[in-house]
């Protein structure tokens, strides 16, 4: 009864907020303090478990990463139709706020050539370094280490690294793949502004894109001793007609000998890229 | 810049310590003046720039001698120095035009010009330890170079640099009839060349200086050290405590299990693969590092070498790695990797230029 009143009352004024504060997680939980005493402890093995690395927009199942025309509606391409099932995209309602990206109409037109021509055009598929915010939910693991007064991200995929600020050191001297961040403390949230990025990086598979204008606010919330809550605002006023924002939990990967492992993927795309100029090259 | 200044200060508490396999240890006497982290460890974080005039092998005009004098120190920073302010000149804007084909120079700044003193950077000094200045970073064996090869491995070596040419122009390769060329396939060309890692075992370990983009970054979590390697953002991830990854789990830096020993970080790494940032190790690269704290601006780092596939003894050395306000940069290889698929073009092209079995 006393439950009800207040899981009512809960509801009640949730129902006052935007929809957005449906998704705050980690008001109650207070995590343990990390090294130094002062901060949540963020350090660990973390991973997504979403569909975000396929499109991060709300989207039905498609047959095939890239699709062509068919007789009767979409099928998959000629590049991608001999994997089949394995290269279709799963369902999604998606990571971001309102489900859509608010694009700029010559923004969306790229986008729509970029998902056409995925297998070209894709930074994934030659082991690029994914850009922020992709890196943290690519299907691998990353590690967050968290010293006193440092903070470091390593990613399984390809290797890729940031090396966070925690005292701002002016502007990026030049644009980067993974740009600059920079940390400091909301409460128990930890703020992360992400600046000097190139435009090379997509969002994901589904050719979503942004300019060098854009900039990624994240924050990393603790939600429960195993996983965080992670959002991230773009804004790219070349790309977008509006700032929009992700968010989706971060879980810690549980198992008892997890580590990150190699892979740095650019031993494997050379044949993709150079195998037409081996001496003998393979039947392409 | 720094100067070795600081560590010459450093070294102020510390003593002359043989350590393991001949290696100069340092055990820091009082250890009060040193920055730790909450559970009491030197803390070890913070950037390095471990560029060093020093070379890891003694020349051997320095024959039995394992240190310099301060004079010649001295020289050797100043010739560098004119060395630098020269090459650094402003270009003659009425010089002639460069030969057609090149000027004939070797080397990797050979005659494409590849490499000015503007991305150079082996530092100012000489590397110093209580005033003292080593004329190499190897310190055993007590000459300062690398032991003995195995028989195979100078085999391997030899095959190797039979295949390391200067460009001629011509696809030689296929002129002496060689089974194989240099440049079939991209898997035949150097871990650095392919963007896998950088060259000269900068990323280890051993982490050793190199020509360029030396600087270190170091984090450090109750149970972790990370240490990353600026070319090519290699971030080695060493836990601390732990047994190392199963055999079947081989990694391009190896695996990396770190201990305390006192006030030292001693950092195991095996588990490499068939080949390794370290020129000519193999699968069976054993590598025992230890990081010790001399300075709130100075580290001591030293290691071991066993790979008894390559060399009949195992090898260590040292040498400081100094504070930097210098950060680390993202060094995106891969990415615009141009030149191997040029490379590879070019024999390709040159091949083309040689008749085949059917021509006159």
């Amino acid at each position: 009864m006393r439950q009800g009143l207040i899981a009512g009352t809960a509801l009640a004024l949730f129902a006052c907020l935007p929809g957005a504060a449906l998704a705050e997680a980690g008001d109650e939980y207070v995590a343990p303090r990390g090294p130094g005493g002062v901060h949540p402890d963020l350090n660990g093995i973390w991973q997504a478990l979403n569909e975000a690395h396929y499109d991060v927009e709300l989207h039905m199942a498609r047959a095939s990463l890239q699709l062509r025309d068919g007789p009767h509606g979409p099928v998959p391409s000629l590049e991608t139709y001999k994997l089949g099932a394995v290269v279709s995209v799963p369902p999604s309602m998606g990571v971001v706020e309102g489900g859509k990206i608010p694009y700029r109409p010559e923004a969306l037109a790229k986008k729509l050539e970029n998902q056409a021509d995925w297998i070209n055009r894709d930074p994934e598929v030659k082991c690029y370094l994914p850009g922020v915010p992709r890196a943290n939910y690519m299907p691998h693991p990353f590690q967050i280490f968290q010293g006193e007064s440092t903070l470091f991200f390593a990613y399984q995929y390809a290797g890729a690294v940031r090396d966070v600020f925690t005292e701002d050191p002016g502007p990026a001297p030049i644009d980067t793949w993974m740009g600059q961040s920079v940390a400091s403390w909301d409460g128990d949230t930890l703020v992360i502004e992400v600046t000097g990025l190139n435009d090379q990086t997509w969002f994901d598979r589904a050719g979503n894109h942004h300019s060098s204008q854009m900039k990624v606010t994240e924050r990393y919330t603790p939600a429960g001793p195993d996983h965080l809550h992670y959002e991230a605002t773009i804004e790219d006023a070349e790309t977008f007609t509006r700032p929009w924002k992700i968010s989706m939990p971060l879980y810690r990967r549980k198992e008892a000998n997890m580590t990150l492992m190699d892979f740095r993927c650019v031993e494997f795309v050379e044949e993709l890229m150079y195998g037409e100029w081996r001496r003998n090259p393979l039947p392409r | 810049m720094r100067t070795p200044e600081h560590v010459r200060g450093a070294a102020r508490s510390t003593a002359w310590a043989v350590v393991g396999l001949g290696l100069l240890g340092w055990t820091a006497a009082g250890a009060d003046d040193i920055p730790r982290t909450a559970d009491g460890r030197p803390d070890l974080s913070g950037n390095y720039d471990v560029a060093t005039l020093t070379p890891l092998q003694r020349p051997r005009m320095f024959g039995d001698n394992r240190f310099l004098s301060r004079e010649e120190a001295d020289r050797i920073a100043a010739e560098e120095r004119d060395r630098m302010a020269e090459a650094q000149q402003d270009t003659d804007p009425g010089r002639e035009a460069p030969p057609v084909g090149g000027d004939g120079s070797p080397g990797a700044a050979g005659n494409v010009g590849g490499y000015n003193a503007f991305w150079i950077d082996r530092g100012e000094n000489t590397i110093a330890i209580e005033g003292r200045f080593p004329t190499s970073i190897i310190v055993d064996p007590p000459n300062g170079r690398l032991p003995e090869m195995t028989p195979a491995a100078r085999e391997r070596r030899m095959a190797r640099r039979a295949m390391f040419r200067e460009n001629t122009g011509e696809a030689w390769w296929l002129k002496e009839g060689l089974p194989a060329g240099p440049y079939d396939d991209p898997e035949m060309r150097p871990l650095g060349e392919r963007c896998l890692l950088g060259f000269g075992s900068t990323s280890g370990p051993p982490m050793l200086p190199v020509l360029y983009n030396n600087v270190k970054r170091i984090v450090q979590t109750p149970d972790h050290v990370m240490i990353l390697t600026e070319m090519v953002h290699d971030a080695r991830i060493v836990r601390i405590g732990g047994e190392h990854a199963p055999p079947d789990v081989r990694k391009w830096m190896g695996d990396s299990v770190g201990r305390w020993e006192g006030d030292t970080l001693v950092v195991d790494t095996t588990n490499f693969r068939d080949q390794t940032g370290l020129s000519g190790g193999t699968e069976n690269l054993h590598v025992v590092e230890r990081f010790q704290r001399l300075d709130a601006d100075t580290l001591l780092y030293s290691f071991t070498v066993e790979d008894p596939t390559v060399w009949e003894a195992p090898w260590s050395g040292e040498y400081p790695w100094p504070a930097t306000d210098g950060n680390v940069y993202e060094y995106a290889c891969h990415e615009a990797n141009y030149a191997l698929g040029n490379i590879m073009r070019g024999a390709r092209l040159l091949e083309a230029d040689v008749p085949g079995p059917g021509a006159e």
